[in-house]
């Protein structure tokens, strides 16, 4: 079995982070929220957290919030809850989440709710709603089939409101669980093609339901490694695949869910390192 | 960013990327200008639509556009045609949109938005739908699009319904066209319409319909959760309904702080108990709520029915249970005395789904308490356990006296009218029985032995009370283990079942519980009276289940398994002595079920794997603030132990503070250093013994 090239992934992410000129670069500019999130807590669960500057970090993030409290994807963009999330995140990750005016961001996400309980992700009303489904999963419209990323955001919803319970177990389990393929991986729905963005999605719903016994673990740990390109650093999503920062941070949070040795433990709910869930619930 | 080939980087392909870059850059700096001054002229809005063309994924660039439209439509001079056009502009941008990338989410939903402005025909958006669901079936953007549509623009679920028809007979292997087909035949069969008034005539024909599929290739999944929906729709009782209780119908119960060794009753309905009280378990079918003294009335001389406290035991701040649990006092003089319960005599006891509890259950037993006499010839409670093989002596069939807490010949619970069970539902299972064996007596198939195991256990458990009792499980374990070595890859899935069926076997008859019986003794005999002991050890479980049967047991081993979940132990709320020993519990949080345990007094969970990992499988399934089931007054006095102990052994603080222990075994996990032993300590003041020491 091969290795987790961690100098070669943080190379990487460090590299992206430079790399502000190439077109995929400037396609995906709207999101840079979230490529902070995901390269920053990959490499807080590599060890490598130190190597960025975080007073800069942290100035950019606060220059992305708005009058309305939210955040938005990159400066100029509109705000969404997305990127609001994103930012608190990786505030945390800092220990920085007193620059925050808390009331304020959370009187922007307490706007967003509707009616029906649901949450739209800004003034425009796209909602991704929780709807459980029929096969035990979730879908992201009332009747929609289930998806395993729609089924990470219901069940880490539902696990953070101590709600698990609504949740048949056995059932949700065996459909997670079928989402491992031949060759080790995870794909998100039934006869699709494995993707290792499944590590994260699929195996943090199977932890938070305790039913992850039920998949091949050490496969699943081959796959994940398969993917790396050892060469220049990152992830991808197949084997031989181009390789991103979303990719590279499912691929290191699957292994840290897997315990593979040498990463930091990630929350599954959270998606944030357990140490800094732990220092904002447990410390006094 | 998905299914691109890894290439190196050549020189002008950068080159191109940086002018492309640029260019894009420009178009951006130019769109945020016109966004931030709110500038929506023609020329202004067309440049959102390049720019969306060739990023449809700018998700300000959609808002942009819907100001934008909204500032158009509002204009005094604005008329339906041109109302029309400005729609019209919108569609068009998105097609162009979707046509670069067919799963871009704010294309989709700035469709439906326009949509929602009341324009365009079903027609219109059912050819669009087409074209992107012939190019790929599976696209779940397109068919939550059709089902807005559909809904928006009241086509009819049967339209709909023929529809999946036919995008199946295209291609069996389509789960999307099976998923939206199980949507709309649940809102038909509730909605009572037309043609789909009852399940009995609508599900045979869609076995019939799914067999197709699954026979033509038993290796595609599409079909497998389309049959385990019909399975369930077939087997599911809407009505909630008492299976168990204790004390069981019919028993004699007799309370005791001390005993008496000639003793007239029997040691399965002895209840040790220093509390002056004791529960009354009630177990149903599914969880429910409303469970309270207007619903349930106990009948007794020596207790007030109306007085009663009722809770549910729920690991959440949830209303809702299977098990529910009063608590009786009884009187320290001497009493022979009948108790009676009712459940259901009045509404207002539901289930989760809404159904109301259509019986009328009752269930009686006689309650006896012996006063204290300070004579020799009576024993003491055991000190401590010790769990050795040595210590126990199997119970036997040593006298024939019946269990009268496990009625198996008959429901152990009076209920009026008779549940009974519809022909349809057990023909249709045999009927899938046999297809299935046909099945695999043609192919050795994992769908196959998978769905017969659950066939099987569905029918049995559907003929229960049938006089003629059927039992399946021997052929169900049989083929749970060779699922475990056709698909290796789900092993712990297939023994979590087996363990599961394991159990219901071993509680399925008096005859085979005894052997599982032992009365525990020590060096000393006659000295030491204690319960009947039920030893489920070196058995292999993974799992614990058939709780309702267990509900009389106060001691239990289950040492030498492969638990690591303890998920359920909450219903057995006599329970004062529990070994775990020698299992595969991962964390503190997995023992959150103790906690409801209040009778608990003895505790071994010796080598077990705690702290040996660093991935929690229970962090959100136990009552902690993390999943805000406990405030933060969780530690508010707390002074016995330091801070960093807080943090480092939150989850054992949480647990053990709750628990009332006085004998706790412990040693061989890896947690369980000399510093995490002195802190328990501090956490549990009335702690007596812990891994053999005495303590205070």
């Amino acid at each position: 079995m091969g290795e987790l090239a961690v100098y070669k992934h943080v190379h990487y992410i460090l590299s992206v982070e430079k790399r502000k000129d190439s077109f995929e670069s400037v396609v995906m500019d709207h999101l840079r929220m979230n490529g902070a999130y995901w390269g920053l807590t990959t490499l807080d669960l590599l060890g490598k957290l130190g190597t960025v500057n975080a007073d800069e970090v942290i100035s950019w993030i606060m220059k992305c919030q708005h009058e309305s409290g939210g955040f938005a994807g990159n400066i100029g963009h509109d705000p969404h809850i997305l990127y609001t999330l994103s930012a608190v995140q990786v505030l945390a990750l800092f220990n920085k989440l007193d620059v925050l005016d808390t009331d304020k961001v959370a009187a922007y996400i307490i706007g967003l709710q509707n009616e029906d309980g649901s949450f739209s992700g800004d003034m425009w009303g796209e909602v991704d709603t929780s709807c459980r489904n029929l096969d035990g999963g979730f879908g992201c419209t009332p009747g929609g089939e289930s998806h395993a990323g729609q089924i990470f955001c219901c069940v880490g919803a539902l696990a953070i409101a101590g709600s698990l319970h609504h949740i048949d177990k056995d059932l949700l389990g065996w459909w997670l669980c079928e989402r491992q393929v031949k060759s080790g991986g995870l794909n998100g729905r039934p006869e699709k093609l494995p993707d290792v963005c499944y590590s994260w999605w699929v195996l943090s719903s199977l932890i938070l339901i305790d039913r992850v016994h039920w998949i091949d673990k050490e496969k699943l740990v081959k796959f994940i490694l398969d993917c790396q390109d050892v060469e220049n650093g990152g992830i991808s999503d197949r084997p031989n695949d181009a390789v991103d920062v979303f990719h590279t941070y499912f691929g290191v949070a699957g292994l840290s869910l897997l315990e593979y040795p040498g990463l930091k433990a990630i929350d599954p709910a959270y998606a944030l390192p357990v140490n800094v869930i732990n220092r904002i619930f447990f410390s006094r | 960013m998905h299914g691109r080939p890894r290439k190196a980087p050549k020189p002008e392909d950068e080159a191109a990327s940086a002018a492309k870059a640029q260019k894009l850059r420009a178009l951006q700096t130019q769109f945020f200008s016109y966004h931030h001054n709110k500038i929506y002229t023609k020329e202004a809005v067309e440049l959102s639509a390049k720019l969306l063309e060739i990023n449809p994924e700018s998700y300000t660039a959609w808002n942009y556009r819907k100001l934008a439209v909204e500032h158009h439509l509002s204009q005094p001079e604005c008329d339906p045609d041109s109302a029309k056009s400005i729609l019209d502009d919108e569609l068009r941008v998105v097609e162009s949109a979707l046509r670069q990338n067919f799963k871009s989410y704010g294309a989709w939903h700035h469709r439906k938005w326009v949509i929602s402005k009341g324009h365009s025909s079903i027609d219109n958006e059912l050819r669009l739908l087409d074209k992107f669901q012939k190019a790929d079936s599976r696209n779940f953007h397109a068919w939550n699009y059709r089902r807005f549509v559909a809904e928006s623009m009241n086509r009819s679920e049967q339209d709909e319904l023929k529809y999946t028809e036919d995008m199946i007979y295209t291609n069996f292997s389509n789960y999307s066209a099976w998923h939206n087909r199980s949507v709309l035949l649940s809102t038909l069969l509730e909605k009572k319409a037309e043609g789909f008034l009852s399940k009995e005539k609508v599900l045979p024909e869609e076995y019939e319909f799914i067999h197709q599929a699954i026979f033509t290739d038993p290796d595609d999944q599409s079909g497998w959760f389309y049959h385990l929906w019909l399975l369930d729709q077939t087997v599911k009782a809407d009505s909630p309904l008492l299976i168990s209780s204790w004390p069981a119908h019919g028993s004699d119960v007799q309370l005791v702080d001390r005993c008496h060794n000639d003793s007239a009753f029997s040691p399965f309905t002895t209840l040790h108990s220093d509390s002056g009280s004791f529960p009354v378990v009630l177990y149903f079918n599914q969880p429910v709520e409303g469970v309270s003294s207007s619903t349930v009335t106990v009948e007794s001389e020596f207790n007030k029915s109306e007085d009663l406290v009722w809770n549910p035991l729920s690991v959440s701040n949830s209303q809702a249970a299977k098990v529910w649990v009063t608590h009786l006092k009884f009187p320290t003089s001497e009493l022979h005395c009948p108790v009676e319960v009712s459940v259901g005599h009045s509404k207002g006891i539901t289930s989760t789904r809404g159904f109301q509890y259509s019986f009328s259950s009752v269930f009686s037993f006689k309650v006896h308490v012996q006063p204290t006499k300070k004579d020799s010839s009576q024993g003491s409670v055991a000190e401590s356990i010790l769990w050795r093989e040595e210590n126990f002596k199997a119970y036997g069939t040593q006298s024939e006296e019946s269990i009268p807490i496990l009625s198996f010949d008959q429901l152990s619970i009076r209920n009026d009218p008779e549940p009974t069970v519809s022909d349809w539902r057990v023909e249709a299972l045999s009927k899938e029985i046999e297809c299935f064996r046909e099945l695999l007596s043609l192919m050795d198939c994992k769908i196959g032995k998978l769905t017969l195991a659950r066939l099987l256990m569905a029918y049995d458990s559907m003929s229960l009370s049938c006089t003629n009792k059927l039992d399946h499980s021997d052929e169900v374990l049989e083929l749970y283990s060779d699922l475990m070595k056709l698909d290796p890859s789900h092993h712990q899935c297939y023994k979590d079942g087996h363990s599961l069926v394991l159990l219901k076997q071993v509680t399925s008859s008096r005859e085979s519980l005894l052997k599982y019986c032992s009365k525990y003794t020590d060096s000393v005999p006659l000295t030491i009276c204690s319960p009947i002991c039920l030893r489920l050890n070196n058995l292999s479980l993974s799992r614990v289940g058939a709780f309702e049967k267990l509900l009389w047991v106060q001691m239990l081993d289950l040492s030498h398994n492969e638990l690591q979940s303890i998920e359920g132990l909450e219903a057995l709320q006599l329970l004062s002595s529990l070994s775990l020993r020698n299992n595969k519990l991962r964390s503190f949080t997995a023992l959150d079920p103790l906690r409801k345990l209040k009778s608990l007094r003895v505790l071994d969970i010796s080598y077990n794997h705690i702290g040996e990992h660093s991935i929690d499988t229970t962090r959100y399934l136990c009552a902690s603030p993390l999943s805000h089931l406990v405030g933060s007054e969780w530690n508010k006095d707390e002074t016995v132990i330091g801070d960093v102990a807080l943090i480092n052994y939150w989850d054992a603080f949480l647990i053990f503070k709750e628990l009332n222990l006085k004998q706790l075994d412990i040693m061989g996990s890896a947690i369980a250093d000399e510093k995490f032993k002195s802190v328990l300590v501090k956490i549990m003041p009335t702690l007596k013994q812990l891994d053999g020491e005495r303590l205070g």
